[in-house]
């Protein structure tokens, strides 16, 4: 278990496909020591293409969902009427279960007078682990057709850490599971480029970020060098950038075959070394800043 | 039999509504008195994803013994079988005219 | 009418630009934004908005603090870890967190002293907008709104409401990204869905997930490759694994700065020449919509 404090780092992105991935896992292959990284998007876990790990562990992420006995059950409906989701329905004067429905909240088997149902997991999710190299890899991924997120997210996070560094490769946009996947992190990158896109969920990115009093700051992938939406968004709002990485047809090419862009590419190699300063200077700042009491934002 | 028609409209001439889950209004006829209802799917309606499953379950509280529709999903397919309530899709046209046929071949195939 | 969904599984593939293009291409359509987690379709037009309304649905528990005797019940049942303790004098209070609420009102059930209530929960925001490419139904999510698909459904109803009302024939969705509510939400009713993915391994990757997804419901699925040249023999095995799932390949659009070019203008595509233009309306015709 954790008795080394890990640092976490999530990497996030208001918009799906700026880079968020690439930015994470590129982070996780120059990282200035050992690291543990989390793949929390888990619909589309990606990061496993790159990073290539061998799992060796596996599993399940259940909701515990009611099982009705049938001999204690008086059809009083009790059940039913407690449930919000049509989780339990009468249907033909008996409670049905439909466990797809079903949030797990337990108040049917509360609500029973019959102490007829109990509880069974179902499974919703998965959590994968392993190795890949020496970085500690654990990958969240969600069962096809269930809505249960966050869910899967916090199984992820529970993994326990005895590494310094935590990467974390969050789910896209600035709904539920990209607030279960930055729940505590003590920096938030969120990946960006300059384009109406990238600007406008940018935008909504920052604002669910600071209803959370989370240190944050902005990566800026593809920059061709004219537009500057994002700079003067960031010097506005007074928001850190803390890297630039520039538009090239090579890096998409490479990461378009599941290679890394900081392995073929060595003006990309350095861009995420030099992040890592970055990185750990904010860190060192902000603990600075914690110990005299003030409040840390980016 | 009592059959339960999903309806855009509250009369015998609305126009069939082509889901089930979010239905309108669910209209109850008897074939055999001819009575009829006209009960609002507002449960329905409003529900997230239990929407199929409401609707079952306010069928089935009716009393229904058929269920005609436009189309039905997976899960309130499901909560038809379970409920016995056989259904019937693809069915278009007026509340009527779904009923009218469907007594005719009531009639006939007995 | 038809209505035909634009999915990606994965973010960032071109689901947008593209589905704006068809509409102005299509000029009998309606637009229904879906991806209320950050909608980007309006960007690409000078909307003028028509109609503005809240939405809410599901609910969630709020404590009265006069009413709460501090007994800690609701702490103690919940289990999303959405009601907290604050203080200790006079007697704890407890609050309810509304990002963590998922709105089961177990606590309202346990509740000694009727001090919790469940009430409507603001899940967000929609617009009605018109464009030079024909109407816009559009929704954003607000900051505790539960993205469970219902405001998709609602953008998609509203639609179809504005295709039935002006004799348009085609409702043309932009899909959200993911395989989860939204995605599903997305696609109750459609008449089919086109897949637009990027030849990249996390495409087909997550293009596999999400076309489970549509089989799952038993959608027709179309798809195409945007920027297909970046990696041509993955285009192909993405085209070749599209056809073993029974999803159709029908047009390819290729890599092209003209795009980004015309979403920093503020436009679609097709209204102005470039070879992703010419791509697209290629794309259009083998639509045949």
């Amino acid at each position: 278990m954790g008795d080394i404090p890990s640092r976490s780092i999530v990497i996030a992105s208001g918009k799906g496909g700026t880079g968020k991935t690439t930015v994470a896992v590129s982070l996780a292959l120059t990282a200035p020591g050992p690291i543990r990284f989390l793949d929390c998007d888990v619909e589309e876990p990606n990061a496993h293409l790159f990073l290539k790990p061998k799992i060796d562990r596996s599993t399940l992420v259940t909701v515990p969902v009611p099982v009705i006995d049938a001999g204690r059950c008086r059809s009083c409906g009790h059940c039913a009427s407690i449930c919000r989701f049509s989780g339990i329905v009468m249907l033909a004067g008996k409670p049905q279960v439909f466990p797809e429905l079903c949030k797990g909240c337990g108040g049917c088997s509360w609500a029973c007078p019959e102490g007829a149902i109990r509880e069974a997991d179902r499974a919703v999710g998965v959590v994968e682990e392993g190795l890949a190299g020496r970085i500690e890899f654990v990958a969240g991924k969600i069962n096809v057709a269930e809505t249960s997120s966050p869910r899967v997210i916090r199984a992820v996070r529970r993994s326990p850490s005895g590494r310094p560094w935590t990467l974390i490769d969050a789910p896209p946009g600035t709904a539920c599971p990209m607030m279960a996947a930055v729940h505590g992190a003590d920096l938030v990158l969120l990946v960006t480029e300059p384009t109406p896109f990238g600007l406008n969920d940018l935008k909504l990115a920052v604002s669910s970020l600071s209803h959370l009093g989370l240190q944050f700051g902005v990566v800026i992938n593809r920059f061709e060098g004219e537009d500057c939406r994002i700079h003067d968004y960031c010097e506005k709002g007074n928001i850190r950038i803390f890297a630039e990485i520039p538009e090239d047809r090579k890096v998409a090419e490479v990461y378009s075959r599941g290679d890394n862009i900081v392995d073929t590419l060595p003006v990309v190699r350095d861009i995420f070394i030099a992040l890592w300063g970055e990185i750990q200077e904010a860190m060192n700042r902000s603990d600075g800043l914690r110990m005299d009491g003030r409040s840390c934002s980016s | 039999m009592k059959v339960v028609v999903t309806s855009t409209g509250e009369s015998l001439d609305s126009e069939i509504d082509p889901r089930f889950g979010r239905a309108a209004f669910f209209v109850l006829i008897d074939t055999e008195t001819g009575e009829h209802r006209a009960v609002s799917n507002e449960v329905g309606r409003e529900a997230g994803h239990g929407a199929g499953i409401q609707s079952a379950e306010t069928v089935s509280g009716l009393g229904a013994n058929m269920v005609l529709t436009g189309e039905c999903g997976p899960k309130a397919e499901e909560a038809l079988k379970r409920a016995g309530i056989p259904v019937r899709t693809k069915i278009q046209g007026c509340v009527a005219d779904a009923v009218n046929a469907l007594k005719t071949e009531i009639s006939v195939g007995r | 009418m038809r209505e035909l969904v634009v999915l990606s599984g994965k973010g960032g593939t071109g689901k947008t630009s593209l589905t704006a293009s068809f509409a102005f291409l299509s000029g009998r359509a309606v637009m229904a934004d879906t991806d209320v987690d950050g909608s980007n379709l309006p960007l690409l037009f000078d909307v003028s908005v028509r109609r503005r309304e809240s939405f809410y649905s599901g609910e969630i528990a709020c404590v009265t603090d006069d009413l709460c005797v501090g007994c800690g019940r609701c702490e103690s049942v919940c289990r999303f870890g959405a009601v907290h303790r604050e203080g200790d004098r006079p007697r704890p209070k407890y609050k309810v967190d509304p990002l963590a609420c998922e709105g089961c009102g177990f606590c309202y059930e346990v509740c000694p002293s009727k001090a919790v209530k469940l009430q409507e929960r603001l899940t967000g925001e929609w617009f009605e907008f018109e464009t030079r490419a024909g109407p816009l139904v559009h929704a954003r999510l607000a900051p505790s709104g539960e993205n469970s698909g219902k405001l998709v459904g609602l953008v998609k109803r509203e639609a179809r409401r504005i295709a039935k009302e002006r004799n348009l024939d085609l409702v043309l969705v932009d899909g959200p990204p993911g395989i989860g509510c939204p995605v599903i939400a997305s696609l109750g009713g459609v008449s089919g869905a086109l897949f637009v993915a990027e030849p990249t391994v996390s495409g087909l990757h997550d293009f596999e997930r999400a076309a489970n997804l549509t089989a799952h419901f038993g959608i027709g699925s179309m798809i195409c490759v945007n920027r297909w040249d970046l990696n041509p023999s993955l285009t192909e095995r993405l085209e070749e694994r599209a056809r073993s799932l029974d999803v159709h390949p029908v047009g390819r659009v290729r890599y092209d700065r003209s795009v980004t070019q015309a979403q920093r203008e503020g436009r679609s595509v097709v209204e102005r020449e470039s070879p992703a233009a010419a791509d697209i309306r290629n794309l259009w015709k083998n639509l045949e919509l």
